[in-house]
């Protein structure tokens, strides 16, 4: 069949519609100018026009994380790349799929610091999983998906491909996504056989297991999910999930404990701590979930199941390491674990429960509510029992409602819940928010962001506004960048330096000159018809909530501290001074 | 984490795609995750030019060396990493050149040590010498503080090359 000959911006378009790509997050600017003349010429790709190109990436991981498919983003060079890279570590931290594209000035140029130039791949190699800067026309086409298949194999992360202007206008060649395969990028799916067999007899034989599940599950996508939730019932082991693996395990099963962690549960982090058995499915031991290494489960065999394999024996030295995808891996332990007629020691088990539900009768996320001042763990429980029956997804900034919204907020599937994790980005979530919204139009996107947080991507309301994106962002207002101040109390004698918000602007104002709606509450008895109220307008919303300033978030492991060593509250700090080594770490 | 763990030195090769940022993306890796270089070379080895062999000496505990070596494996253009000291019997060579400024006794006496140590003169002037010399590391080390305890020196050394003894190839 001839082919129209095609330039390089066509070849990127065309490169993007076969690879199953619907939507693209971007900015215009010099460099890109040939594909968003490309853009302008036809009609199967569709751009969402954001305010920053930091908001782009962030939409297109909300758009990813919600979907399981590769969101792709557009810049231009120089600046439309730095505002990038922000997103990109984001992505890169948290696994999620990502192609960015980014203009560059052209090929004969590069390295005279032209105007809008800037050493893209340089800058963004240590926060990409890989990048390319396209200097061959011949290369282009094949390039693009190459990039497509590295972002969303193995363990998903961002792939920059570079460029140049001139190439954009030269003629290219055009391949298809089938005929290219990668010569050295072949990640390890199955999981080794006999490790598997190793693992489940580890397993049957525990008797205080464990299973720790991350955001490896989600990554995997819903059928990894339904295995694992499949394994933990057969084995009626306990069950934590991170932050990034909240929906994994349905928060309503009786054997989940919760969030592990610095925030996470009592139950959970005891159930660490005490464990004989430790599975970790996709998680990858970050020091928010072990706190102090050299006493984090200390009498524990531990079984490590990643498709990374530098994630195996990195902070914590494992006992069984298994490389391989989760659901891969789950499936076949399934399958040994039935065809052998495994049980598990139920008689032990049963004790281990007994001990777990004492932890847990501990009740260690009740707070004292308040008639006159809204507790900001009530306005996310008010939230949760409000939406928790509709189609609900929840993005977050970061920061102490971050933490609420994931001790408080609970999570049935996986892909509804969107969060800065690894990197901790503040402004993420109301862009994720736009991201998840494209890709799920009838679908109620909820941002649980702080009045800090949401300062740092606030532009990106006009995104909504001008896409009828009916997102809503749900500001827990307590005029502080809360975490801050309250490491502040916990570290540093209540010196609180820099974290008071000042002059902040009136949202329900803010939200009128954006052209959404702005709804404020101050008293709990205005929390429901505030949330009622949201949910009824079907247009981009700002809700005011006007939380107790002094509410701090617990329980809290003091970082440098043990899994057994929490906090329950505010009376609890003064007897457990947070030691030096402590305090250097973040 | 355990920090009583032995420090090893591990001499490991890389074999990589010959394209322009790989070696940047290697060296990043090394100095973004706090890993040492104690020495790297680099050079294009296939027949048609297109894979690059890295060898790269390093320390760290046991558990660090292997975080290097899967670090460097999860690198996309990296073909294969090979843990020379891990996997068997290998050589190891490193090349240094030596000038050495002196006149009279001290003169003599490097001519003499360079003998000794077979090292080439790859140069001379009346008041110097460049040596050549090929061997270990260590004994390239031992040569360099013998000739600076005689004049001024100037040294450059190429970096350790390895490379698997017996008949199996790469």
């Amino acid at each position: 069949m001839a082919r129209e000959p095609m330039n390089g911006a066509q070849v990127v378009i065309k490169a993007l519609i076969d690879q199953g790509v619907d939507v693209v997050f971007g900015y215009p600017g010099g460099a890109v100018l040939p594909i968003y003349d490309a853009l302008f010429k036809q009609n199967q790709l569709r751009h969402i026009l954001v305010r920053q190109e930091g908001g782009a990436v962030h939409a297109a991981e909300g758009y990813a994380r919600s979907t399981g498919k590769v969101g792709v983003v557009l810049v231009t060079s120089g600046p439309g790349a730095t505002n990038a890279v922000t997103g990109l570590t984001d992505a890169l931290m948290d696994s999620i799929p990502i192609v960015c594209l980014t203009g560059q000035v052209p090929t004969h140029l590069i390295g005279n610091d032209a105007f809008q130039e800037c050493d893209t791949t340089g800058i963004t190699r240590p926060c990409t999983k890989h990048n390319y800067l396209v200097k061959d026309k011949n290369r282009l086409a094949q390039t693009l998906h190459e990039a497509f298949y590295i972002a969303r194999s193995g363990r998903p992360g961002p792939v920059v491909v570079d460029l140049p202007k001139d190439i954009q206008f030269a003629e290219c060649p055009y391949v298809g996504p089938s005929n290219v395969v990668h010569k050295t990028y072949r990640p390890q799916i199955k999981g080794d056989r006999k490790a598997i067999e190793q693992a489940v007899e580890m397993i049957a034989k525990a008797k205080r297991p464990v299973i720790y599940g991350g955001g490896g599950i989600i990554n995997s996508g819903p059928a990894a999910a339904k295995l694992f939730s499949e394994f933990v019932r057969m084995t009626g082991a306990p069950t934590t999930l991170t932050l990034m693996g909240l929906g994994a395990l349905p928060a309503t099963d009786e054997r989940y404990l919760g969030m592990l962690g610095m925030h996470g549960t009592y139950e959970a982090n005891m159930a660490m701590h005490d464990c004989d058995l430790m599975l970790c499915v996709g998680a990858r031991f970050d020091d928010r979930v072990t706190g102090r290494l050299d006493a984090f489960s200390p009498g524990s065999k531990k079984i490590h199941i990643d498709i990374d394999r530098t994630s195996i024996n990195k902070n914590v030295a494992v006992d069984l390491g298994i490389v391989g995808d989760v659901a891969h891996v789950l499936e076949d332990m399934i399958k040994v674990w039935k065809a052998g007629q495994k049980q598990v020691d139920k008689k032990a088990v049963a004790a281990w429960w007994k001990k777990v539900d004492e932890w847990r009768a501990r009740d260690c996320l009740k707070f004292k509510t308040d008639k006159k001042i809204i507790k900001p763990q009530y306005a996310i429980q008010r939230l949760y029992e409000l939406t928790r029956d509709r189609e609900t997804y929840i993005t977050t900034e970061v920061g102490q409602h971050q933490m609420w919204a994931a001790q408080h907020y609970r999570f049935e599937k996986p892909n509804r819940w969107m969060t800065s994790g690894g990197l901790g980005t503040m402004g993420y979530g109301l862009p994720a928010a736009v991201g998840v919204q494209i890709a799920h139009p009838d679908a109620l996107v909820v941002d649980i962001a702080g009045e800090a947080s949401i300062m740092m991507n606030i532009q990106e309301i006009a995104t909504a506004v001008q896409y009828r994106l009916p997102v809503k962002i749900f500001i827990i207002n307590n005029e502080y960048m809360g975490m801050v101040r309250q490491w502040q109390e916990l570290l540093h004698g209540g010196r609180y330096s820099e974290s008071y918000s000042a002059a902040l602007p009136d949202f329900v104002k803010l939200a009128e000159a954006f052209g959404a709606v702005g709804l404020r509450a101050t008293k709990p008895s205005e929390v429901d018809d505030v949330i009622g109220e949201m949910i009824a307008v079907n247009r981009p919303v700002i809700v005011d909530i006007a939380v107790d300033q002094k509410e701090n978030c617990f329980p809290m492991i003091p970082s440098g501290a043990a899994h057994n060593e929490m906090l329950f509250g505010p009376d609890d700090e003064a007897g457990k001074p947070v030691s030096e080594e402590g305090m250097v770490l973040v | 984490m355990n920090n009583n763990a032995q420090i090893e030195r591990h001499t490991v090769a890389v074999l990589v795609d010959n394209e322009p940022g790989v070696l940047a993306r290697v060296i990043g890796l090394f100095s973004g995750r706090g890993y040492n270089i104690e020495s790297l070379t680099v050079s294009a080895v296939s027949e048609d030019e297109s894979m690059s062999r890295i060898t790269i000496v390093t320390s760290g505990t046991p558990m660090i060396i292997e975080q290097i070596k899967a670090q460097l494996d999860r690198l996309v253009p990296v073909h294969e990493v090979h843990d020379l000291t891990a996997e068997g019997a290998h050589i190891e060579r490193e090349i240094a050149l030596v000038k050495v400024v002196a006149g009279g006794a001290e003169r003599r006496e490097s001519l003499r040590i360079a003998d000794i140590f077979k090292a080439a003169v790859a140069d001379t002037t009346r008041e110097s010498f460049v040596f050549s010399l090929t061997g270990k590391p260590e004994k390239l080390d031992a040569f360099v503080e013998l000739m600076r305890g005689l004049g001024k020196t100037e040294v450059a050394r190429s970096g350790v090359v390895g490379i698997a003894r017996g008949a199996k190839a790469l």
